[in-house]
């Protein structure tokens, strides 16, 4: 007897639903064996990681300013997805909106500019992130080259531009030689929502840009094209719908909400330009994308998961020596889950005698 | 002459890994699976055979640690892409960040340490040899074995049998089915023959290149030697020239570093991943006429009974 995989006749809807589920439930699975395999008391760490950040304020306000850029990240990302168009480059349009947007604030610094200096920064960044997320996608459409490798070559390209300007020009002189800018100004930077909290302004454009998408896929010609495109290329092709333009376009907002991100992390929690902003969001972001099933309100919830991921494993390395990396070991295997269990809403496993007679080639 | 000596040497230093990666890479494009996981695999490469080597003390086993760990990342991904017919582009991507915390996971004991790296061959008379004794008889084993993969390559592709029905399952695998050929288990071993060769160039970083490991040492080789696979056409001729041609980028920036050349290092650094987007472009669009990949490269296949 042989496990094959067989095609259903439609897709699961009942599996569709639970698949996430399903997925996170088989990772906190193997994260115990993980734990046990550290030697750590699997319970205790999986409390440390899942249930300590949830009970206190801090941390809660944490798990959102860390869930906002992924959020972000992954709505534009989960748009190029829907049109199978593949931007896997996030990370660099992130560091480039961050390093557009910084530039206002480092040639504004200590001058009496005024309370258009934050939302100039924000849509420059935006435009910046935009405009490096067209490069790939301009050399796909025009030339043909596979827009996975372009925007991923172009993450180190950013990092190290960001990586010069911090140690160059842009570098605090009163800085004590650190690689990074000056502190921003009050002008320059994200509002709080709480005095005194962590929570800021961000969260709200993440959740403005939430609806925002959620009405184009569900409501709009544009969305529906992109849906089209991704599913049924050739049914697009017959509708008059144009793969190449919204290949372009994917890109361009995608390219514009990671950039946002960027400028917002930034000018928000960080509050100065230096290396190591980000802890991988623009990748994270692709798991949040997927676990979020490319659904707009999925991605919310997908992301605020995510965000907590980082907030336990910080707090699991405080309470119990446990590595950083596990967190990212954590989201890899998540990952690998959720496409797993989403193969089951178009497969199912049947079995099948295994001495059926296979005819052999000629020759 | 002392000059051009060791820039040859630094070259095929800097060359070995992407060219054993790349070759692994193709021989799993060819059978018609892209396995976006190339620098997941290489970085675990990395932190087992630096593991290994430190442990035993010996480098061959420490590559062949790379090797294993290489290997069994590339199951994972055939478990994945092949038996549960996910998207091999996403399945790619998930054993990179998969990949890159298992190594630091595994690395994070091995940082600051030092082993002995791989020794050079030594033959009296050949290796005094100016200008080319040492680029030819004063390698490490590596070096050879690059060299010897990328012929063994050729020689299964284009003059064994099952190189050609490897080749058949990469553009056409209805028909190869059709033909009774098991087109699923020869994906699985080229995918595992890729898992291999990204485990070995991998392990060649902290055993050869560097004697120690960092997280991260990787620093996007294997994305670059996916790029090469583009770049020679799915051909394992032309992939030498590519791999050796960004080797010699990879070393002319290093090198204008040292010079002093008034240029910032990070721009000198950025040359490598510039110059890769330049070559996909330029390629891409000579080919215009018609592909050169693999047929069926990326595609699920599920068989029909």
């Amino acid at each position: 007897m042989q496990l094959v995989l067989e095609k259903r006749a439609e897709r699961s809807g009942t599996i569709a639903l639970v698949s996430p589920l399903l997925a996170i439930g088989l990772t906190i699975v193997t994260m115990v064996i993980l734990f046990a395999i550290l030697g750590k008391n699997p319970l205790l760490a999986l409390h440390a990681y899942f249930i300590a950040p949830l009970t206190d304020g801090y941390s809660l306000q944490e798990i959102a300013v860390k869930a906002t850029p992924l959020v972000m990240i992954a709505i534009g990302l989960s748009l190029c997805y829907l049109a199978n168009a593949w931007n896997i480059g996030a990370e660099g349009q992130f560091l480039i909106g961050a390093v557009a947007g910084s530039w206002i604030a480092v040639r504004t610094q200590g001058t009496d500019a005024g309370a258009w200096v934050l939302p100039a920064m924000l849509v420059l960044a935006a435009a910046a992130g935009a405009l490096y997320a067209l490069i790939p996608a301009i050399c796909k459409v025009k030339f043909g080259a596979s827009e996975i490798l372009t925007s991923l070559m172009l993450v180190y390209v950013a990092d190290l531009f960001l990586d010069y300007l911090v140690r160059g020009p842009w570098r605090d002189p009163h800085g004590f030689n650190f690689p990074t800018t000056a502190e921003f100004d009050p002008v320059a930077t994200v509002p709080l929502l709480i005095e005194g909290g962590r929570l800021h302004l961000g969260s709200i454009i993440a959740l403005l840009v939430v609806a925002a998408a959620a009405i184009l896929l569900a409501r709009t010609i544009k969305g529906f094209e992109i849906r089209v495109v991704g599913a049924a290329p050739r049914a697009a092709r017959f509708g008059g719908f144009n793969a190449n333009q919204l290949i372009i376009l994917t890109f361009a907002v995608s390219g514009a909400l990671a950039g946002l991100a960027g400028i917002i992390e930034v000018a928000g929690p960080v509050g100065h330009l230096q290396p190591g902003i980000s802890p991988g969001y623009g990748f994270t972001a692709i798991i949040v994308a997927f676990l979020g099933r490319l659904n707009p309100v999925g991605i919310l919830i997908a992301g605020l998961f995510l965000a907590l991921t980082f907030i336990g494993g910080e707090q699991a390395q405080i309470a119990m020596k446990i590595p950083l990396d596990v967190t990212k070991v954590f989201q890899g295997i998540l990952l690998f889950y959720v496409l797993a269990c989403d193969s089951l809403i178009l497969y199912r496993f049947k079995l099948v005698s295994s001495n059926r007679q296979v005819p052999r080639g000629a020759g | 002459m002392e000059l051009v000596e060791a820039i040859i040497l630094a070259v095929l230093a800097a060359s070995t890994p992407l060219l054993i990666a790349a070759t692994g890479e193709l021989v799993t494009e060819r059978s018609g699976v892209l396995n976006l996981g190339v620098e997941g695999m290489m970085i675990v490469g990395a932190a087992c055979g630096f593991a290994g080597a430190w442990l035993t003390g010996s480098i061959f086993i420490g590559a062949l640690f790379g090797i294993v760990a290489g290997t069994m990342m590339s199951l994972i991904f055939a478990l994945m892409a092949l038996g549960l017919a996910v998207n091999q582009v996403a399945t790619g991507l998930a054993l990179t960040i998969l990949g890159v915390g298992l190594s630091g996971l595994i690395g994070a004991r091995f940082v600051g340490e030092r082993i002995t790296p791989a020794v050079h061959l030594s033959i009296p008379g050949l290796t005094d040899i100016p200008l080319v004794g040492r680029v030819l008889f004063g390698e490490d084993a590596f070096v050879y074995v690059s060299i010897a993969l990328v012929v063994g390559v050729w020689w299964f592709l284009y003059r064994t049998r099952a190189g050609l029905i490897l080749r058949a399952c990469g553009d056409n695998h209805v028909s190869a089915h059709a033909l009774g050929y098991p087109v699923l288990r020869i994906r699985t071993f080229a995918v595992m023959f890729g898992g291999a060769c990204a485990g070995l160039a991998g392990a060649y970083l902290p055993l050869a290149y560097t004697p120690f490991f960092i997280p991260g040492m990787t620093a996007g080789r294997g994305w670059i030697a996916l790029a090469l696979v583009v770049f020679s056409s799915w051909r394992p001729g032309r992939l030498v020239v590519g791999a050796y041609l960004f080797g010699a980028v990879t070393i002319l920036q290093l090198h204008a570093q040292g010079w002093g050349v008034g240029i910032p290092s990070q721009f000198m650094s950025a040359l490598p991943y510039l110059a890769t987007i330049i070559v996909l472009v330029m390629l891409s669009r000579a080919r215009s006429g018609g592909s050169t990949a693999p047929a069926a490269l990326g595609t699920v296949f599920v068989p029909d009974r």
